[in-house]
């Protein structure tokens, strides 16, 4: 019991920063745009999120920072892909490319112009990066560990799924949202706006992907900075998207199955134990191609690819 | 006041569509777009307190400093420039194969077998079965998801994607387990390969370049003057059409996607028995995603896939003697990949369309 209290609570932790991502990448994907380049805005995201509560030592500061070059990485995808209807497999691609080598040149930069080259964050933030502990609450047994044990990522990180999730499934704005991904020239005719809400999405993604890109910064490595921090989990937000059939609130459920999976190799019980660590590093991608597949083999209502993914619209060509 | 009314519903700009640009003014523009990159990317340098001449003239004094740099630069420019002529042939057919990584891999893998097991061979029968094997391996991780989208339209971007780190996890199964050099003090890595293993050395670099060059011919012949590259390029066109036409579609994205994955097979083979002469986790450390850009980069044309995977060659070899240099990390190179990437993606826009402001057409009338 206590064992899968613990595995609960890793499996949680380790599907925030995915989650993160996942929601961003939803948002991105229900304007009609496959954004690739997800692992590059969470590692400028990571970047930005570690310099910041480095040199300010307050957490808001460092989200906001996180948050705002999130926001700005997907500016440059969304004039691209949005405004100059550049290819979206490659200005996502470049991202990522653009991304990660940003986030770790810098990285580099300031750790080789620090003191003794290293950086830790200071001690106010990383106080405030700690478990919170809240008195009462988080003493209860079990479900005190269960549900009040996190530091404050994991609670963003929910909030802003549940609030994706209400705003894209149940707002009238939503539904005209991913009416631009299904049809965008209907949704134009229909006198929707459309490059404002794919301008307003893509950005508001790239800053949710910079949030998760903060996690891996400040949180996986405990509070010092070391390259390449979100390795890879971009790209499994990207799969993840499809796991959640595109859906904000399965993305909470999807997040946290898929750091069970990442943390599994750790807790390994009876028919597992022999199975090598390999397998479990692969289960995520494993499943997520068998999904792949399984969805369009069986053409799952309710759980389709917005049909425009992955195409620019130009409204002169209606 | 009244008209000032009357156009705030019209937005500031928009867009129109033009008659295709001349090749000179195509070319112009990507010039343009090179040289902004370059700019933009000095600015970068200087606003970090370095001289971006001085950082500029080092990546270009780097890779050609030496015979041996100059070899370093051709090392770094065979596995880019072959996996960019693998994924030319899927976007030629429209098939967004982001597996190049992938298939590089498994055909490492493929190859590795060989290399580790069937040492003591006979050393041009070894290589020429590892080049197959490769080519094998590649090959059926690019019809394993050709496979799923012809049979059920699943999507190939996404499913090549995962492809990917299954492959990775698959090398790092085998560095843990089966394959894992016993003598290598615990840690989980492979052993290197027997001297027989290797492949030769022509003017001091391993002969994967003259393979490349046989590719970018091979490439550029198959989709140029053969059949099956004529039908691959009707197939990119226009499903319907190919169909109409008679062309058995879904034989084609088969064919091909093995073809893609294969070449890409060939890129893990020489990666494994000419560069590392081991199998890592690091066997393609991107390329296959470098491949894809290099491939758009160049419009599929395989003769500018050599010149520009030279000059990113050139990129990444300057950029690791700037880290010596200057102290900088040499992920440098992926920055001003990046940059002159997004210039060139957003110059491409001005190739077919052209901005119209409100202001203008307003005057006009």
């Amino acid at each position: 019991m206590e064992m899968l209290v613990k595995f609960l609570v890793a499996a949680i932790g380790a599907g925030t920063p995915l989650l993160f991502g996942t929601v961003g990448e939803i948002l991105n994907e229900k304007v009609g745009h496959l954004n690739l380049g997800v692992e590059g805005m969470m590692a400028i995201g990571a970047c930005a999120g570690f310099m910041g509560g480095y040199m300010s030592d307050n957490l808001f500061v460092a989200l906001l920072c996180a948050f705002l070059a999130g926001v700005l990485a997907a500016l440059v995808y969304a004039v691209l892909t949005v405004t100059f209807m550049a290819n979206q497999n490659v200005a996502g691609l470049t991202m990522t490319i653009f991304g990660v080598g940003l986030s770790n040149f810098v990285g580099v930069y300031m750790v080789s112009h620090s003191e003794n080259s290293t950086l830790k964050l200071p001690a106010q933030i990383s106080k405030q990066l700690q478990n919170i502990h809240i008195p009462v609450l988080s003493d209860i047994p079990v479900l005190g560990e269960l549900l009040f044990s996190y530091n404050v990522f994991v609670y963003l990180a929910i909030v802003i799924a549940a609030v994706c999730g209400v705003y894209l499934y149940r707002s009238k704005t939503g539904l005209n949202v991913q009416a631009i991904g299904e049809n965008p020239a209907a949704a134009d005719a229909a006198s929707i706006p459309v490059t404002r809400w794919k301008y307003i999405n893509l950005l508001l993604g790239g800053g949710i992907c910079g949030l998760g890109g903060a996690y891996c910064g400040m949180i996986i490595n405990g509070g010092v900075w070391i390259s390449n921090s979100v390795n890879g989990l971009g790209w499994i937000a990207v799969a993840l998207v499809i796991f959640a059939a595109w859906k904000p609130h399965m993305a909470i459920l999807g997040s946290f199955l898929f750091g069970a999976l990442r943390v599994l190799k750790y807790y390994k019980v009876g028919f597992m134990v022999g199975m090598p660590d390999a397998f479990f590093d692969m289960l995520p991608f494993l499943i997520t191609a068998l999904v792949l597949i399984g969805t369009s083999m069986r053409g799952v209502k309710g759980t389709h690819i917005p049909a425009f993914l992955g195409n620019n619209y130009f409204r002169e060509e209606r | 006041m009244t008209t000032s009314s009357n156009m705030s519903h019209e937005p500031l700009f928009h867009v129109v569509k033009h008659q295709e640009r001349s090749a000179v003014q195509v070319l112009l523009l990507r010039l343009v777009a090179v040289v902004c990159s370059i700019l933009a990317g000095g600015v970068f340098i200087w606003a970090i307190g370095y001289n971006p001449f001085a950082v500029y003239g080092t990546i270009l004094e780097g890779a050609f400093r030496s015979e041996m740099a100059i070899q370093a630069t051709v090392k770094f420019t065979i596995p880019m420039c072959i996996c960019a002529l693998a994924v030319t042939l899927a976007f030629k057919m429209k098939f967004w194969n982001v597996g190049g990584e992938g298939q590089l891999i498994v055909g490492a893998i493929f190859a590795s077998y060989f290399a580790l097991f069937c040492a003591d061979w006979n050393h041009w029968v070894l290589v020429v079965v590892m080049l197959v094997a490769g080519a094998v391996g590649g090959g059926l991780w690019g019809l394993l998801a050709a496979g799923f989208k012809v049979k059920f339209g699943t999507n190939e971007t996404l499913l090549t994607l995962m492809l990917n780190y299954i492959a990775l996890h698959i090398v790092s199964y085998l560095q843990a387990g089966p394959w894992r050099d016993p003598g290598a003090n615990g840690f989980s890595k492979i052993a290197r390969f027997a001297k027989n293993v290797a492949l030769d050395k022509v003017l001091g670099v391993h002969f994967g370049w003259i393979i490349m060059l046989v590719l970018v011919a091979a490439v550029w012949v198959y989709l140029k003057y053969t059949k099956q590259g004529y039908e691959i390029s009707v197939v990119g066109e226009s499903q319907d059409t190919a169909r109409y036409a008679g062309i058995h579609v879904k034989r084609v994205i088969l064919r091909t996607m093995f073809l893609s994955g294969a070449i890409a097979g060939i890129a893990g083979a020489c990666q494994v028995a000419g560069s590392d002469m081991t199998l890592s986790m690091g066997v393609a450390g991107g390329v296959g995603f470098t491949g894809i850009i290099i491939a758009w980069l160049c419009q599929l044309n395989p003769g500018m896939i050599l010149v520009v995977s030279f000059l990113f060659g050139v990129l990444e070899k300057g950029s690791s003697v700037v880290q010596s240099t200057f102290g900088l990390s040499s992920d440098c190179a992926d920055v001003l990949q990046g940059i002159i990437l997004f210039f060139i993606l957003g110059s491409e826009f001005f190739v077919r369309y052209s901005f119209v402001f409100r202001h203008k057409k307003g005057g006009a009338r």
